[in-house]
């Protein structure tokens, strides 16, 4: 992580001092009134399944647009320009989609509370330890991180000095979430989700009415960036060189297809918001409601790349103080007055919060239902294990504070750690995907395919790529290969340990499996739910639909 | 806490089958509160962006003209107030119009007999 540049303190005064702070006098407030309807650990860990579909669906997104993410979005976009636009409608959508139409009914309807206690039933404890473990591991880590990302740029554009915002805002995600649980971080990320929009929203059109609209935008980076920096597809066919060193096939498989389904259909941060929703229809919707508000984010994060990137052509490189991740913090300082300032600063902070607290909510719900419950501590009264999820919040959040100031002494072996994780993903979701369409999946599979995917990608990654044996011209392209590689190593490891191990009896995977059912699927719909504009086929294919079409202006 | 079932031998010994899994959901959801005790969280977003907006709308009409040029010649505090103003009251007469119903006897008292806690009313 880069220091960001120092002339970037912000001209803060007073009133953007009030605009914070009731801010987080609200969050905190939402924490005390949440806490009255925590009973039972499912209350705590799962909102007792019981929250409608329009506040799961957009925590669902909030719990995603996190400040890494809107920074490093529009870093990307000041980097490689339009080509952002694939981590969105490629790269997001379709997975969403497929989350809330294809697999939701198995999630949802088999009442797990966690996802690696849906691998727990139709695997084994091995695969399902695995992967409780690394997830704990990884959820702490990247709450870390994130709260290590916000002290550097708090640090820049306030001056507070680095440990201050480390433990103020790691003790008000504590305090908010050990109150009340998930029905507290929920309620926060909607919140946050509209405090963003607001903080972003009003900078893009400033942005775009500083460099003369669109048309100026366009013609400024076409003329210093060439012209397929303002398209999505231009120079991706397999052998041509473009500054994202992807071409369409790998940006098609490894991003739109393993690396994005991997992250949006088996990271529990994400799935836990649906798992919370009232019922299965509401389940599906979550993540479908979300992808409508996610199509359109991008131009929130990508425009003011883009803007910096044509106001200071030297960004990002040595030419300039300005990281590509200073893009936005720029704008906020060249654009913003006294109020609106502090609009969009207390919208960066929701983003961090909401970014660490969805990490933090789901690592205490793993750790308690998927590692305490059933490997530690058996059989105890569900009061205690309600207890225990407020304790092992408190652990939690002291790990990622001390995981943030690690960051501060070693930030490259934070990069290299984020890295190694993220390449999990990829191997769960072909255990996934194996597991659910293909009953004979036997029962040791789970493990293996994880652990040979996994293996397979970190080595791809850090031997074939790192020590150059095959060269790809950028980390990205990297990534997504390594992905891809990741992804068949995993299915080619199930596929040869299945035929010689032991299947699961028909009756254990009832409701797992595709092709099999269980009570939870076939609930009758809530009343109301019957409505055509709920129907959760015609919100999925809507958004995959749109998603093309917003294709179109940037392809020709 | 449902072990009563545990298969005696075998590798899966000790891990609730989904069937038990189920019941035992199905037991914490009677249990749960959450739908009866929490509250609205739209009269909270609907409140503060009121707020947020005022706050705003003041702070555009008086602001200079050195704050409005930096701005691209935009009142952008006001024009954003306004903005937060409407949604705020959109949330509050969103709530208004259409509140959470409350149970009525008999859904609680079916729900007491142990029917699933699925058709907990809730009128978002």
């Amino acid at each position: 992580m880069h220091p960001l540049a120092a002339e970037l303190r912000l001209d803060t005064n007073a009133l953007d001092y009030v605009i914070m702070a009731m801010y987080f006098a609200v969050v905190l407030g939402i924490g005390f009134m949440a806490r009255r309807s925590v009973k039972t650990s499912l209350d705590f860990f799962l909102s007792g399944r019981s929250m409608p579909a329009w506040i799961t669906g957009l925590a669902f997104i909030s719990a995603n647009l996190g400040a890494t993410e809107i920074l490093g979005m529009a870093a990307n976009s000041a980097q490689y320009g339009v080509y952002t636009t694939h981590w969105y409608w490629i790269g997001a959508i379709p997975a969403m989609v497929f989350l809330g139409l294809v697999m939701m009914p198995f999630y949802y309807g088999s009442k797990v509370r966690s996802v690696p206690e849906f691998l727990l039933h139709r695997y084994d404890r091995s695969a399902h330890l695995l992967s409780s473990v690394l997830f704990s591991f990884a959820a702490v880590l990247i709450a870390g991180v994130n709260l290590y990302a916000m002290a550097i740029v708090v640090e820049a554009l306030l001056g507070w000095p680095e440990w201050v915002a480390i433990v103020v805002s790691a003790a008000v995600v504590l305090a908010y979430i050990t109150l009340g649980g998930l029905s507290s971080a929920v309620y926060n990320e909607v919140l946050q989700f509209f405090v963003i929009i607001a903080a972003l929203l009003p900078l893009t059109i400033l942005a775009l009415k500083r460099v003369g609209g669109w048309d100026g935008l366009s013609d400024t980076l076409t003329a210093s960036r060439g012209s397929d920096f303002m398209t999505a597809w231009g120079g991706t066919s397999i052998g041509s060189d473009n500054p994202l060193g992807a071409n369409w096939l790998t940006i098609v498989l490894g991003l739109g297809f393993v690396l994005s389904f991997g992250y949006w259909t088996t990271n529990f941060a994400e799935v836990q918001r649906a798992l919370s929703a009232k019922n299965l229809s509401a389940a599906q919707r979550t993540p479908l409601i979300g992808a409508y508000p996610k199509i359109f984010i991008v131009f929130l994060v990508m425009i003011p790349g883009l803007v910096a990137a044509a106001l200071v052509p030297e960004i990002g490189t040595s030419g300039s103080d300005l990281t590509y991740n200073d893009s936005i913090p720029y704008l906020m300082e060249q654009l913003l007055p006294n109020g609106m300032l502090g609009v969009a600063i207390t919208g960066l902070l929701a983003a961090f919060m909401a970014g660490m607290a969805a990490n933090v909510s789901s690592f205490n719900t793993v750790f308690t239902t998927d590692i305490w419950e059933p490997y530690v501590k058996r059989g105890q009264t569900d009061a205690y294990y309600l207890r225990f999820g407020r304790i092992i919040t408190v652990i939690g959040v002291a790990a990622s504070v001390g995981t943030a100031f690690i960051a501060s002494s070693f930030s490259n072996i934070m990069a290299y750690l984020q890295t190694l994780f993220s390449f999990f993903n990829v191997p769960m979701f072909v255990v996934f995907i194996i597991g659910m369409f293909w009953k004979r999946t036997s029962v040791k599979a789970g493990f293996w395919g994880l652990l040979v995917g996994t293996v397979a990608a970190m080595l791809n990654y850090f031997w074939i790529y790192k020590q150059g044996v095959i060269s790809i011209p950028s980390d990205q392209g990297a990534n997504f290969v390594s992905a891809i590689v990741g992804f068949v190593a995993g299915a080619a490891a199930m596929l040869v340990v299945t035929p010689f191990t032991r299947p699961k009896s028909p009756e254990q995977l009832a409701g797992l499996v595709y092709g099999t059912r269980s009570p939870g699927m076939s609930e009758p719909p809530a009343v109301g739910d019957d409505a055509w504009y709920r129907k959760p086929a015609l919100l999925g294919w809507g958004a995959i639909v749109l998603a093309a079409l917003c294709y179109i202006p940037f392809s020709f | 806490m449902s072990d009563t079932n545990e298969r005696p031998d075998g590798p899966d010994r000790g891990i609730p089958d989904t069937g038990e899994l189920a019941e035992q959901i199905e037991e914490l959801e009677r249990r749960s509160a959450t739908a009866s005790r929490l509250f609205d969280v739209r009269r909270l977003i609907g409140g503060l962006f009121v707020v947020y907006g005022l706050i705003l709308v003041v702070a555009g009409a008086f602001d200079s003209d050195a704050e409005i040029a930096k701005a691209v010649d935009v009142r952008i505090n006001l024009w954003t107030g306004l903005g937060m103003l409407a949604l705020g009251l959109f949330f509050l007469g969103w709530q208004l119009l259409r509140p959470v119903r409350p149970p009525s006897a008999e859904e609680l008292a079916e729900a007491m007999d142990g029917h699933q806690g699925k058709d907990r009313p809730d009128g978002h």
